[in-house]
């Protein structure tokens, strides 16, 4: 009988590493495009700002399809509301209600961040689906908040990626990362992204609160709050339009 | 003479006109003259060949605004005649804040420029960089000091490295101190992956018939400095209300005494005309004595404004901390430049206001009758 059950635990133990090591780093990426990508998005949330003189909230409703059409409307506080953003490919305007006025983002105004957080608007525009940019081998195993994951080593696959770098924690069940570092070509880290509060939502796993750090800034960083999300919605075509900034 | 007094206030305040004017311009004119010297000697040297996509107005245009040094321009580069500078952009964090900056790379040999760029020339692990007080004092930084700098490079990935501040130097041109990082050119083409390659290819001397290349335009001092003139000529503007003010009070004063003068000797008048000098005469004889005023006055203003402007000239006029800032080419002391034509217009100019603001009230000597006048009735 003893033996039967060390036999049976070898056997799972034996099955489990051997399930571990299996897959390999760049599945582990597809497993976590699939959790965090659809053919398109509706999110409402919330952006908190930690700043010097206190916390700021900006509240936004954002319509995505795919990876190249991007449709944001700012509803909160006051005097961003009503300022819209649309991302058509490389491409991104902004209206500004008080102006009555589109303009278009480019150039060095790209690397500014958005209302004062933790994040550029490059970095808003940068959403490949990481199996597609990025080869990744497994660079060992870690626990975060009480979660096994496989550190992922990320290198880009094409030259113009603009993090040719990342470390990627994920999560050995769900496939969703739970922290993910972002490095210059120097090696020096740049930006690091702490997922939280992981739901289960249309039958994937997707974490609802994302804190953004631009480490080389002094602050508490960004929260990006989801306080809700559907997916694969059918989003109407002239949302992703010029004429609809101005609506 | 005839008014005392009131004649030697009128010269006095006229010639206050005649030395604050030339003072004013000759102020103007040093500041202009120095601003010039100092934009060719810091900025512009003869003239910049510019990439056809750069427009230093438009910050949009920086990320495609370089190429490499044509070849045609090589043997000049080489016999230290013309120096190659690379710009780019990139990312701070005094403390803790986010700033965007120009990066700078210029060879560290190079003779052309005033920049001290000789402490660039030096083998440490991180990128060395000259910065101008200006910079330093806004990201509070000093030689020997360490700072992160992100960038992207020509194809858009991220990379980061520190610098390490070599040289502070003092300049009066902020347009190659304020948000601007100067590194050797080699580092930044290497950082930027841009070998060869260039923003701006300045001049050591004023080229007459600049080279021509196909990506690349000739821009001259004409062009270079014509922001800077259009600046000091507005200054110029703001600053002749003074002095057309005190010339108006000066100028008031003269006509005040004219028509006194012509009220109290209207005997004489009518003696003149009834002795055969005709109106014109007497108006004459009295527009010339008003602008005798303006003789006067010039010789005044001779007595104390000369050693006055040649102390001026000599040492110079301060200028409050921080009006360089303001963007343009100001020396911390101003010498003014008096010119021969700066002093014989101003001269010109007063003694015909002088003359003309004398003549008006005379034209009521043209309406006087002999008789009446000799009898004192008032007009």
């Amino acid at each position: 009988m003893f033996f039967r059950k060390v036999i049976i635990t070898i056997i799972v133990l034996f099955s489990n590493q051997v399930f571990a090591q299996d897959i390999s780093a760049n599945e582990i990426l597809k497993k976590i495009d699939a959790n965090l990508s659809a053919d398109n998005q509706v999110i409402s949330s919330k952006m908190v700002i930690h700043g010097k003189r206190g916390d700021r909230t900006v509240e936004s409703k954002s319509w995505t399809e795919g990876t190249e059409k991007s449709f944001t409307e700012y509803l909160a506080p006051a005097r961003d509301k009503g300022t819209k953003m649309l991302k058509l490919g490389d491409q991104l305007w902004m209206y500004s209600p008080g102006t009555d006025r589109t303009i278009q983002i480019s150039g060095h105004m790209l690397r500014q961040s958005v209302m004062g957080s933790d994040l550029s608007y490059e970095d808003m525009m940068e959403d490949d689906k990481l199996h597609e940019v990025y080869d990744a081998v497994i660079a060992g195993r870690d626990t975060l908040e009480n979660t096994v994951c496989w550190i992922l080593e990320l290198t880009a696959t094409e030259k113009d990626l603009a993090y040719p770098k990342r470390k990627l924690w994920a999560d050995q069940k769900r496939f969703i990362p739970l922290r993910e570092e972002l490095y210059a070509k120097s090696g020096t880290l740049l930006k690091r992204i702490d997922f939280k509060d992981v739901r289960s939502i249309d039958g994937r796993w997707y974490p609802t609160r994302m804190i953004f750090k631009d480490v080389l800034k002094e602050g508490q960083g960004t929260e990006f709050i989801v306080d809700d999300i559907t997916f694969n919605q059918d989003i109407p075509a002239y949302i992703f339009s010029k004429a609809s900034l101005k609506k | 003479m005839g008014a005392g007094l009131r004649t030697w206030l009128n010269v006095l305040v006229l010639s206050f006109s005649f030395v604050i004017i030339i003072w004013h311009r000759g102020i103007l004119d040093g500041w202009n003259h120095q601003a010039e010297v100092d934009t060719i000697n810091w900025e512009i040297g003869g003239g910049i060949y510019w990439h056809e996509k750069y427009d230093p107005y438009d910050p949009f245009t920086l990320t495609d605004s370089h190429g490499p040094v044509p070849y045609q321009l090589k043997k000049e580069i080489n016999a230290g005649n013309l120096e190659p500078i690379l710009i780019s952009q990139a990312t701070i964090y005094p403390d803790g804040h986010m700033q965007t900056v120009l990066l700078k790379g210029i060879d560290p040999e190079q003779m052309i420029l005033a920049l001290p760029t000789a402490p660039l020339d030096t083998m440490i692990n991180e990128i060395p960089a000259v910065i101008g007080t200006r910079m330093a004092k806004s990201i509070k930084l000093k030689t020997g000091d360490y700072m992160t700098v992100r960038w992207r490079d020509v194809n858009g990935v991220f990379d980061a490295a520190d610098i390490r501040i070599v040289g502070v130097f003092k300049t009066n041109v902020p347009s190659v101190d304020n948000g601007q990082i100067w590194l050797p050119l080699d580092r930044l083409q290497k950082m930027m992956q841009m070998p060869d390659e260039a923003t701006i290819i300045v001049a050591a001397k004023e080229v007459s018939e600049p080279i021509l290349t196909s990506s690349w335009e000739f821009k001259d001092h004409d062009f270079l400095l014509s922001d800077l003139t259009e600046m000091i000529r507005s200054k110029s503007i703001g600053g002749s209300i003074m002095y057309i003010i005190l010339l108006l009070l000066a100028m008031l004063a003269i006509f005040d005494t004219q028509v006194l003068s012509i009220f109290r000797r209207q005997r004489e008048i009518g003696t003149h005309m009834a002795l055969g000098m005709t109106r014109g005469q007497v108006i004459r004889l009295f527009t010339v004595e008003g602008a005798m005023h303006g003789i006067l006055a010039a010789l005044i203003a001779a007595i104390y404004g000369i050693p006055f402007l040649y102390w001026q000239s000599v040492a110079g006029l301060s200028m409050p901390a921080g009006t360089d800032d303001m963007g343009m080419a100001v020396a911390e002391k101003i010498l003014p430049v008096y010119s021969v034509g700066l002093v014989i217009s101003t001269t010109l100019i007063v003694l015909i206001v002088v003359t003309i603001v004398s003549f008006l009230p005379t034209r009521r000597i043209a309406k006087m009758n002999p008789t009446e006048a000799i009898k004192g009735k008032v007009i």
